[in-house]
């Protein structure tokens, strides 16, 4: 256990999250969104959760990020040609 | 969103697909031993693919992978996980009891039994979690299944 890499982890955590719900933009929030999910991973890492943060980086900061982009692309009307 | 993307975007992708799809199946089939396992095997699998999808667009990736494969690969994949489930409750022991399943001229070297039954879920969890995460995105891929 670094201390010091726990301690700026769980600060970038906090403060990700919160962008992550006070930006405007949905496409911003999701991006900051998978940056959460990269630090959650790291996170995991120091807390011996090896596979717990393989899930993480693959499905949080991979998969979801997509399919959040897609919704978006869907829902808001723009990026279509 | 038609893979009207850089060539440099289509040839990074071109190049790096494989070696994602090999990284996919060591983490499947190193899920038994240490860190990794089906569900995220298949989810890089996943990846790779949708990775291809957004340089190539929708038509070139179900060419490669078409809905008719993915949905018999998925079925598979389960079969194969719930077919090993039930052949240890088939030998007497609780579902997916790995040791109950005896295994005729091998089943002294633990490391043969490992790779059939412990390897076979995983890969069986792999393919299936592989072909709903690809069902799934070109689901929501502009000009896939759902109407806009």
């Amino acid at each position: 256990m670094i201390w010091a890499l726990d301690i700026s982890m769980l600060i970038f955590l906090v403060i990700s999250a919160v962008a992550a719900i006070a930006v405007k933009d949905l496409l911003s929030s999701v991006i900051i969104l998978s940056l959460y999910s990269l630090i959650m991973a790291i996170v995991w890492v120091e807390l011996r959760a090896v596979d717990v943060a393989f899930t993480e980086a693959a499905v949080g900061a991979g998969i979801t990020t997509v399919l959040f982009i897609l919704t978006i692309m869907k829902t808001s009307g723009r990026y279509e040609e | 969103m038609k893979g009207d993307e850089s060539v440099i975007v289509r040839t990074v992708i071109r190049l790096m697909a494989p070696f994602i799809q090999i990284y996919g199946l060591y983490v499947i089939f190193h899920g038994g031993g240490g860190p990794g396992g089906g569900f995220q095997g298949g989810v890089i699998l996943a990846a790779s693919i949708i990775l291809y999808v957004m340089a190539f667009g929708i038509e070139e990736g179900q060419a490669k992978l078409t809905e008719k494969i993915n949905m018999i690969m998925r079925t598979t994949g389960l079969l194969i996980y719930s077919g090993i489930g039930a052949l240890a409750i088939l030998f007497g022991g609780k579902f997916l009891d790995y040791g109950a399943v005896p295994l005729p001229f091998i089943h002294h070297i633990p490391e043969v039994r490992a790779i059939l039954i412990d390897g076979g879920v995983e890969v069986g969890v792999g393919i299936t979690v592989m072909a709903v995460m690809v069902t799934l995105f070109y689901e929501f891929y502009p000009g896939g299944s759902i109407d806009d």
